[in-house]
Order: C-alpha cells, then sequence, then structure tokens
C-alpha cells in the first residue's frame, strides 16, 4: 500500500518546516519534499516605505541572523546615497560593520553547532529523543555547555556594541554607521567582558579551535556516517573577495560546478540577475533558484559554509587558513559534497570570525569619527553578503519621493532550497526504504540531513520546548492510518 | 459683596494628590504641576522650551491623555486653568487606567509599527505604553488605511502614526503665521494636511522643529533615519515623566 510520510514541523532549526516522503505499494521512497510552509511578505510590504527604513525593517524577517538582512539591505542602500557598492564606505564604516557582521556569523555558527547539532553528533542520531537535546548537552557535558553559551555571548555583545542592540539594532545606516567602537568597549572585547577572561577574544579563538578538534575527533571515530550521509554532487555559490579570499561581508559572486571548475567567475555583486534566476514551485512557499545559464535542472546549487570553503582559494587568517588547507586536502582539492560536513566548514568559519574579531578590535580605524559618506542618489541598490547560512541578496527600486516601489529579498537558505530536498531524499532513501513502520529515529534522520544545511525555514525563531512534531502516515487512497505526537 | 478678579500676580494654592502646591492665575493645572515638578502625562500638550523652538506652550487639548480629577470631576489639565483650593486627582489607578485606555486605542486605530519607526526610543506614545505597561491592546486593531505623502523634498509625512494631536498645525507656521500643518475632515475621517507649497520651500530649522515636535513618528525628517544610536535616544535612559520641570526656564516662561 502507497503511503505518504509527514514530519511537521521539523524540530531544532529556525522556523517552521515540514516534510512529506511518498513511498509506494512496495515501499520504496518515491518523492521526498521540504516544504516552507510558512509565508511572510517582507518583499511586498516594504514597498511603500522610505528607503531609510529598509535595514532596520527588513532584519525583522529573522532573530538569529537579523544583522544578515540589516546589512544587505544597508548595503544595498549605500548604492542608492551614492556611497559605492560595498567599498565606497568610510574605514571606520565598513570596519565597524564588518566586526558587527563578524560577531553575527560567530553567535549563529556557534549556536547552529552547539545548540541545534551536537545532540545528534554527542548522543547519536537514534539516541532517546528526551536526551538528544541542548538539555542533555547541559546534563552530560557542562563544560562544552558553558563553552557554547559564553562564546554565544561573546557574539551577541559584538552585535549590541556594534549594532546598539542585540537583536534588532540600527548600527548600520544608508552610507556607513551611526557609531564607533568606545575604547571601553574595545578593551572589554579583547580582556574580557566585565573582567572576565573567559570573554575575551584569545578566549574565542581557544574555544573555536576547541570545537573544531572535538568535530575532527569526532569524524575520526564516525568517518562512514559524517562522509556517506546525505552525500551528493552539486554546483557551489559564493561571494569571495576578489584576490579569491573568502569573504563574508563583501565580494563577488563566484561558482563551481561538482569538479571545481568555474561556471560563475567572478561577477560583480550588482549583476546578480545575470547569474541566478528562481523557479517556483506549487508546493512550497520557497522559490528554486538556479544558475541562469545552466536552467533549473543542472543549474541549482548550494551555499553556505561548505558551498564557501568549496568556492574560495585562502582564508585571511592563519588558524582557519591551515584548518581550510586541511579541509580541501581531506578531498584533494576537489568540491566536498558531503552535506554532514557542512558542520566541519562552519566551525572553521567560527574560527575565522573569532581571528578577525580580534584583528578588528586591535584596528585604530574602530574609533574613527567620520562615520558616514553620501554621493549622487540613484533609484536601485543592491546588497550581497554571505550570511551565516550562505549568500544573502537584498535588491531595492526607490521612486524619487525616496519610496521602495519594488523589493527582491533571495535569503540563503533558499539557495539551499533544492539541495536540502535532496539531502531529505537521500536520508529518506536509506532510512525508510522498505519500512512500513515510522520509528523516531528514522524521522530524525531525515531532520539530520536538513539540520546540516543550518536552515532559517521562514527566518523565525521559537523558544525550546515549542517546537511540535506530529508525524502522520497516509494510505494511498490519503486516508490517516497512523499519526505520531510529541510535545504537542 | 464685590467679585475679585485674579491676577497674573495673583498666588493660588492648589493641591494635586495631596501635594499642595502654588501656582500663578492664568496657567492651566498642567503648567502648574510642571512646574511644581509633578508628572501630568501629555501628547498634545507641549512646554515652550529652547530645544522645541516654541515661544509659548501649546494646549491643543486633543489627546486627553491629561485627564486629572478635579473637585471629583474629570477635567484636561492642559486646558483648566487653576482655581484657589482646587483638589486634583493625577496619580491614581482609575486615571492612570484611563490613561493607558486611550493608549491603547492610540494604538488600534493607527498603524504603530515601532520596531522600524525612526522615533522610536524618542517617542512619547511608546513611551507611555511603557510607562503604563501597555502589553497589548484590549481592543481589536483597526487596520486603518492610511497614506503616506512623501512629495515634500525635506519631510516625509506618515499618516499611520498620527495621533491627531494638533501640535503641528500650531507649532509650526510660516514667519508671517501661516500654518504649514491644517485637520481636513471630521471624526474618524479626520486627518492632518500639508500645504504643498509651504512645506516644499520649509527650511532646514524648520523641518527639524517639525520632527521635534511631532510626539510620534508621523513627521520624520527625510534621509536622517536612525542616525542617533540606540542608547542615545530621548527614553533610553529615563523613562517618560522623569524629569517634569523644563530645564532651561524652570517651569517660569508661563
Amino acid at each position: 500500500m502507497a503511503q505518504k510520510i509527514t514530519i511537521e514541523p521539523v524540530t531544532r532549526v529556525e522556523g517552521h518546516g515540514k516534510v512529506t516522503i511518498h513511498l509506494d505499494d512496495n515501499h520504496q521512497v518515491t518523492e521526498s519534499r521540504l516544504h516552507i510552509v510558512e509565508f511572510r511578505g517582507f518583499e511586498r510590504f516594504v514597498c511603500g516605505r522610505p528607503f531609510w527604513e529598509a535595514p532596520v525593517l527588513v532584519q525583522r524577517l529573522c532573530g538569529i541572523c537579523p544583522v544578515s538582512h540589516h546589512l544587505a539591505a544597508a548595503k544595498a542602500m549605500d548604492m542608492l546615497v551614492g556611497a559605492g557598492d560595498g567599498n565606497g564606505l568610510t574605514p571606520v564604516a565598513e570596519k565597524m560593520r564588518r566586526l558587527m557582521h563578524y560577531g553575527q556569523i560567530f553567535q549563529s555558527h556557534v549556536l547552529h553547532f552547539f545548540h541545534l547539532a551536537s545532540p545528534d553528533l554527542l548522543f547519536g542520531m537514534d539516541a532517546d529523543p528526551e536526551r538528544r537535546n541542548v538539555i542533555g548537552v547541559i546534563l552530560e557535558h557542562p563544560d562544552l555547555a558553558k563553552q557554547a553559551v559564553l562564546m554565544r555571548k561573546y557574539g551577541q555583545e559584538i552585535i549590541a556594541a556594534t549594532a546598539g542592540k542585540k537583536i534588532h539594532g540600527t548600527g548600520a545606516v544608508p552610507g556607513g554607521i551611526n557609531k564607533n567602537l568606545s575604547l571601553e568597549d574595545r578593551d572589554a572585547f579583547l580582556n574580557g567582558i566585565n573582567g572576565n577572561p573567559d570573554l575575551s577574544a584569545d578566549k574565542m579563538i581557544e574555544w573555536s579551535e576547541a570545537a573544531l578538534a572535538l568535530l575532527l575527533d569526532y569524524h575520526s571515530s564516525h568517518t562512514d556516517f559524517l562522509d556517506g550521509f546525505a552525500t551528493f554532487p552539486s554546483n557551489h555559490l559564493s561571494l569571495v573577495r576578489p584576490d579569491g579570499a573568502l569573504d563574508l561581508y563583501h565580494g563577488v559572486i563566484r561558482a563551481v560546478d561538482p569538479e571545481g571548475k568555474r561556471i560563475v567567475n567572478d561577477v560583480d555583486s550588482r549583476d546578480y540577475l545575470d547569474v541566478v534566476e528562481e523557479e517556483v514551485r506549487s508546493w512550497s512557499y520557497m522559490k528554486f533558484p538556479y544558475i541562469k545559464k545552466l536552467g533549473p535542472k543542472e543549474g541549482w546549487y548550494r551555499v553556505g559554509p561548505l558551498a564557501r570553503l568549496n568556492v574560495c582559494d585562502f582564508i585571511p587568517s592563519p588558524k582557519a587558513q591551515a584548518a581550510f588547507e586541511q579541509f580541501r586536502a581531506y578531498t584533494k582539492g576537489k568540491p566536498n559534497h558531503m552535506s554532514m560536513h557542512y558542520h566541519w566548514a562552519r566551525l572553521i568559519e567560527t574560527l575565522h570570525a573569532a581571528e578577525m574579531m580580534k584583528e578588528l578590535l586591535l584596528d585604530p580605524d574602530l574609533q574613527g569619527t567620520n562615520l558616514v559618506t553620501k554621493g549622487e542618489r540613484c533609484g536601485e541598490g543592491i546588497g550581497l553578503l554571505e550570511a551565516p547560512r550562505g549568500t544573502l541578496f537584498h535588491h531595492y527600486r526607490v521612486n524619487e519621493q525616496d519610496l521602495i516601489t519594488m523589493c527582491n529579498l533571495i535569503v540563503s537558505t533558499t539557495n539551499n532550497n533544492e539541495p536540502m530536498n535532496r539531502a531529505v531524499n537521500a536520508a529518506a532513501v536509506a532510512q525508510m526504504t522498505g519500512k512500513a513502520e515510522i520509528t523516531e529515529p528514522m524521522m530524525n534522520a531525515v531532520e539530520v540531513a536538513i539540520r546540516a544545511y543550518d536552515p532559517c525555514l521562514s527566518c523565525a525563531t521559537h523558544a525550546m520546548g515549542q517546537m511540535p512534531l506530529e508525524v502522520t502516515l497516509y494510505d494511498a487512497a490519503g486516508a490517516v492510518v497512523d499519526q505520531q505526537r510529541k510535545g504537542m | 459683596m464685590s467679585e475679585t478678579i485674579a491676577t497674573a500676580s495673583e498666588t493660588i494654592t492648589l493641591t494635586i494628590d495631596g501635594q499642595e502646591i502654588q501656582a500663578k492665575a492664568g496657567q492651566t493645572i498642567l503648567q502648574a504641576a510642571q512646574k511644581n515638578g509633578i508628572y501630568i502625562p501629555t501628547l498634545c500638550a507641549l512646554h515652550a522650551t529652547k530645544e522645541n523652538g516654541l515661544k509659548t506652550d501649546i494646549a491643543p487639548g486633543t489627546c486627553r491623555i491629561c485627564t486629572v480629577k478635579v473637585n471629583g470631576r474629570t477635567m484636561a489639565a492642559c486646558t483648566t486653568p487653576v482655581a484657589q483650593d482646587f483638589i486634583v486627582e493625577n496619580d491614581t489607578e482609575e486615571l492612570n487606567d484611563l490613561r493607558k485606555t486611550i493608549v491603547e486605542l492610540l494604538f488600534v486605530e493607527g498603524n504603530h509599527f515601532c520596531p522600524s519607526c525612526e522615533k522610536s526610543g524618542s517617542c512619547d506614545l511608546q513611551a507611555l505604553a511603557y510607562r503604563y505597561q501597555m502589553l497589548s491592546p484590549r481592543f481589536r486593531y483597526a487596520f486603518s488605511s492610511r497614506e503616506v505623502n512623501a512629495e515634500s523634498p525635506k519631510l516625509l509625512f506618515d499618516r499611520n502614526r498620527c495621533i491627531l494631536c494638533r501640535r503641528c498645525v500650531l507649532a509650526i507656521t510660516t514667519e508671517d503665521g501661516k500654518q504649514l500643518f491644517g485637520f481636513t475632515k471630521r471624526g474618524d475621517k479626520s486627518g492632518i494636511i500639508m500645504d504643498e507649497e509651504l512645506v516644499k520651500n520649509i527650511s532646514e530649522e524648520q523641518a527639524q522643529q517639525a520632527m521635534h515636535i511631532c510626539p510620534v513618528g508621523a513627521i520624520i525628517r527625510k534621509e536622517k533615519g536612525f542616525d542617533t544610536p540606540f542608547g542615545q535616544r530621548k527614553y533610553d535612559h529615563n523613562p517618560i515623566g522623569s524629569e517634569t520641570v523644563c530645564t532651561t526656564c524652570n517651569g517660569e516662561k508661563s
């Protein structure tokens, strides 16, 4: 009897998602889909608002990475007010924004790895779900949990010092920034917030290295799982600095094919519409982007930490560069297609962010007073950056009265839509083929595949303990034959 | 018996919340309270200061947030002159709940999306919502259809946030006394309109003044969003009502 399995919502990810898995009469997986069931409509309701509100308004898309939306919109507004396309700001403005962004990357990656993903790795994805959660990590690995909390706090405090608030600040304004970094804040971040040496720049680097070592140790004992789970070839896309360096704040668009051949060769981010298109499918609110010249069937790509490390030539910070060389050597310089290696790449970026924060804190430009640049106004602005979860596109048009008339946002998780669906299918095929009964570990395996991408499904946030899960088994006629719930 | 007419120099004694205070004849209850360091909330009435550029206090009496009880009757403190032996109730549970109700009504009647508003942190309405601990309004949102007027080169007028306080109508005029803003229509159709020609030629100082005197974010100086960081905004350190006496004139102006 054909069946349809529904996992709704997907847990330990940001936002609401649903998975449906279709089995045929022989219990073979015929189709798997990740549905994004929330509809936010930001692209429409920012229209009619004055352009200087956009960086503050659109960041409400997300409570985890609002800084990314804030900065991408601000970069678009830089173009509008004639302050260049991300490279025309004063040194203090650009470096304050970069510090804000690295604080964001750091806290988000730490949140994902320790709070969302680590329970699967530390306890196994088939462990008792009552143990396999962040509380389990706190109870059984208290030192690790404490590190995670303090690391995230450090990133959040960096954001507060640069953006004004930990969540939904207003630091970036069209053409620059509205404050510099006080010497008091700088010294606190370098030496330890509130005199606590556990909240210092050096400690963040040390703990980032320890987190990476933890994962590599896990990899050595779970090589088959991490290398083989939900692995498939794909294109990879990200921004890179014009010299090929990893750059999370600004750069040109580069993409490589599964063999590592350049298929998008360092295109100006303002020409993103020449590079990507989006396909709409009837069963999801989330679009499916693809590289235009390859078409939707061949042109889908991955973004995020794994893609970034597959695309860039080097990382401009020494410790992360050393880790990057090890990462690239593992696949002999070829693109890494192992979905679970997103975690590896993410922790390398965490280390890079920690190094960059220290480097920026030591830069006296952050105490500069020339905060804003403006030039000749134009009617269109495009801002791209590398958010924690991948490349983020913001595009606006503004009329002569300063009101927004068009907005197009391609958020990071949207870029990963097709790969996440493929990862779901790969996990479902491996776990559910020939099985008639739903088990919790089987469902969690599917979620593990999704979680690797750290998706922000609708850029929404939820408190722990308020994320119910419902799984429904349908017969071929669509009738419910089995249903299990938890947390409801 | 002959009736005496109070003169401006005459001192009047009244009590507010049991505190005996002195006031001058001709002062309103609000002015008398301000001079004596007693907080009565306002959204429409505004005390003239060097900072807001007003030459005299304004008291349109439109918002009624300053409602007090005078000898047991509810009155607007900003429009009621003091009189001898007035017994004024101000900071009472009943009146504060009434004020909270007015704040809630203003929130549901307009479209106040504080998170993206430039005035957030400096907004009197938002500050009063915090003061009266408004978590969510007890009334249904009206989702009124409001327009944004961005025709002026210097000012943006966002009707979504306008609370019809009438401050701009009274305070912003040309040198020869022409009003730049005015009321139009009646009842729930009431709105503020701008004299397009006059507003087009508004000076930089007047544009800043218009934004400053607006108690909410309805009048915004174009392209001036979010220049003031969090932590440096009007109510970031001290909530509304914590300072009641004008620092430039010590409440003596009126």
